[in-house]
């Protein structure tokens, strides 16, 4: 997978977005094609079967949420980064627990663009500082669950995880993060990827609140 | 009891009836319904007792109230508390039985008005009950509709007209009927109804065929009306939208239109207006006056708008701001001035702003990503750091350090005690 750029399908009901997106891209990733509806999106994903797929928060007719959903039913291995103009939690929070490997927002560089899709194509998670001051917000504090129904595994971060989730907040790139802390940059990465695991499983209430929330307004 | 309703729907903001377990002697019923009627409690208390003793009516009354009305501050009643536990309904239902066996033994040994007078009481306090509390439960939905928060990239909420306040019948109408049946089941018992009887038959036929009638277009009408306040409500919001858009994204369309050769001014416009509008769409962040994140968030958009220099502002938790956090707040302030003054404008790119308000500490990050520097080599004359962020925090019983690598940009960290 590194040898070769990762392939890329972007869905977004914008034109001048997508068009924006690909032009940035050019070069650094293979896009396959672009999808300006729920309805478009499935078919060409499940037909084109990129690495990863860029995907908008709010679009009509259910959003990315529905996108993920559909296509889940037809290709369950399929990646999704999310890429929107929201930086309410209600949005992140629910588009990562209907299976985001990440959320970037849309003034991100097409150099950082490039840079997420390459770790999400390679099964890693990609955290903005802002989602992770939400994961930090969510799970601050003890669980607001029943003592019997916490589940350590997942209702609570590690030490280490809080740590590098507050350097990504701080503005750190993942190597430096690693440099920092004097661990690999891939056990940083699999830090992120156990606090995504987190992040969609547990039932903290937190996390439950903010994705209902959006679902409803869907 | 009827001029009381109209009190109720007269006042601009009624008064709701709550138990006062504060003053009250025993579960507050009668101090809450004298504060509600503005009658001294002992009056209401003394009512209750003779009832009790003479017939047994007032210790049932004074149950019922116990159970059906809120407790003040409280927003659930007893028995909506109580019901969310399954074994609940084993208790209503066994008190119920205990409740009519004592009714049925003090009946036997006489303690009792008569039964003329004591089971139409039950009936129409039961009934009052509900058309009161319906009456007093209703009124503030009446009150105008808080406008709510509408994205405009969104289609509109097909939910939206449900949520509206529909006229509550099912209450008040059991209310009403109870009352009726009280009085005719008096009326009955005294024997005053039998000259009356063809009478009633007659109206009561009448009734119900004017009723079977009438009731479709009272439907329509009702469901109209429903429908033409959803609209209403719509048209209001979208034409604040409107004018919210008009005031602020149009005017800054025509501001970037016209500074169109000045790319640092117009991305300036843009940015502004970017935060402006996301502060509008999250329903308007904290007053800065009572939110440490909100003051960190308000004076990180006054130096970005001085500065021109984007500063991306995370925060994790809140607190009121006191003293130090008026401290740390500045602190920080003056290093998000330093950071775009150093570190901004070239190829630095955003600066940012990390918060973290924990029980026992806050702390603050701001970090750029400019040249750096040796801070060995910083001369001494440079106060902006050692007085203004170092001296500052140590003042306040808190600490700032300053990290920074040439070539890798800076951090300042600042931490204080809660």
């Amino acid at each position: 997978m590194t040898a070769t750029a990762p392939s890329v399908v972007i869905v977004d009901d914008h034109h001048l977005f997508r068009a924006g997106v690909r032009a940035e891209l050019d070069g650094l990733v293979r896009v396959l094609g672009d999808a300006a509806t729920v309805e478009e999106a499935v078919r060409c994903i499940v037909e084109l079967e990129p690495d990863v797929v860029l995907l908008d928060v709010q679009m009509p007719g259910g959003g990315g949420v529905e996108v993920i959903r559909q296509v889940a039913q037809r290709r369950p291995v399929q990646r999704f980064l999310a890429l929107s103009v929201s930086d309410a939690a209600e949005d992140v929070i629910a588009i990562i627990r209907s299976g985001a490997r990440g959320y970037v927002t849309k003034t991100i560089s097409g150099e950082d663009l490039a840079q997420a899709v390459r770790r999400v194509a390679e099964g890693d998670a990609v955290f903005s500082p802002r989602l992770a001051g939400f994961v930090l917000d969510a799970f601050a504090g003890a669980a607001s669950l029943p003592p019997a129904e916490v589940d350590p595994e997942l209702d609570q971060l590690s030490p280490r995880e809080r740590e590098v989730l507050r350097h990504i907040a701080r503005g750190y790139l993942y190597k430096e993060i690693a440099l920092r802390l004097g661990i690999s940059a891939k056990t940083v990465e699999a830090h992120v990827s156990a606090v995504l695991r987190k992040l969609q499983l547990s039932n903290r209430h937190e996390l439950s609140r903010w994705a209902v929330e959006r679902r409803l307004v869907e | 009891m009827s001029a009381n309703i109209g009190d109720v729907s007269a006042q601009p903001r009624p008064r709701l009836l709550r138990r006062d377990a504060d003053t009250g002697l025993v579960a507050g019923v009668c101090s809450g319904l004298g504060r509600r009627l503005g009658i001294d409690p002992i009056i209401l208390r003394v009512g209750f007792g003779a009832a009790t003793l003479v017939g047994g009516t007032g210790l049932v009354l004074y149950a019922l109230a116990w159970a059906l009305v809120p407790e003040e501050g409280g927003r659930r009643t007893t028995v909506a508390r109580l019901a969310g536990r399954r074994e609940t309904w084993l208790v209503v239902g066994g008190s119920g039985m205990l409740l009519l066996s004592a009714m049925l033994l003090l009946r036997e040994w006489g303690l009792w008005f008569s039964d003329a007078i004591a089971w139409p009481v039950l009936l129409a306090g039961a009934g009052a009950a509900l058309i009161w509390r319906q009456s007093a439960a209703a009124a503030p939905a009446a009150a105008p509709p808080v406008p709510q928060r509408v994205r405009p990239d969104r289609p509109p909420d097909p939910f939206r007209a449900r949520r509206l306040p529909t006229p509550a019948l099912g209450p008040a109408a059991i209310g009403a009927a109870l009352v009726i049946a009280a009085g005719l089941v008096f009326l009955w018992l005294n024997d005053a109804l039998a000259p009356a009887r063809d009478v009633l038959l007659a109206v009561v036929v009448v009734v119900v065929a004017l009723t079977l009638i009438l009731a479709p277009w009272w439907l329509r009408l009702v469901r109209g009306l429903s429908a033409e306040r959803a609209e209403r409500i719509r048209s209001q919001e979208r034409s604040e939208v409107a004018a919210h858009l008009h005031d602020s994204v149009l005017q800054t369309l025509a501001l970037v239109q016209r500074r169109a050769g000045d790319p640092r001014e117009v991305a300036n416009l843009a940015r502004r207006q970017e935060r402006e509008l996301r502060a509008w769409l999250n329903g308007g962040r904290p007053e800065p006056g009572d939110s440490l994140a909100g003051s960190l968030e308000a004076a990180a958009a006054e130096v970005e708008e001085t500065h021109g220099v984007p500063i991306d502002v995370v925060a994790v938790g809140d607190a009121p701001v006191d003293e130090r956090g008026a401290a740390l707040v500045a602190a920080a302030r003056e290093a998000l001035v330093n950071a775009a003054k150093f570190a901004g404008g070239g190829t630095g790119g955003s600066i940012s702003l990390y918060a973290e308000v924990g029980e026992e500490r806050t702390e603050v990050f701001v970090r750029d990503r400019g040249p750096g520097f040796d801070l060995a080599a910083v001369s001494e004359d440079r106060r902006g750091v050692r007085e203004s962020i170092v001296g500052r925090m140590r003042r306040h019983g808190g600490r700032a350090v300053v990290h920074s690598t040439p070539g890798q940009g800076t951090e300042v960290e600042l931490v204080i005690e809660r």
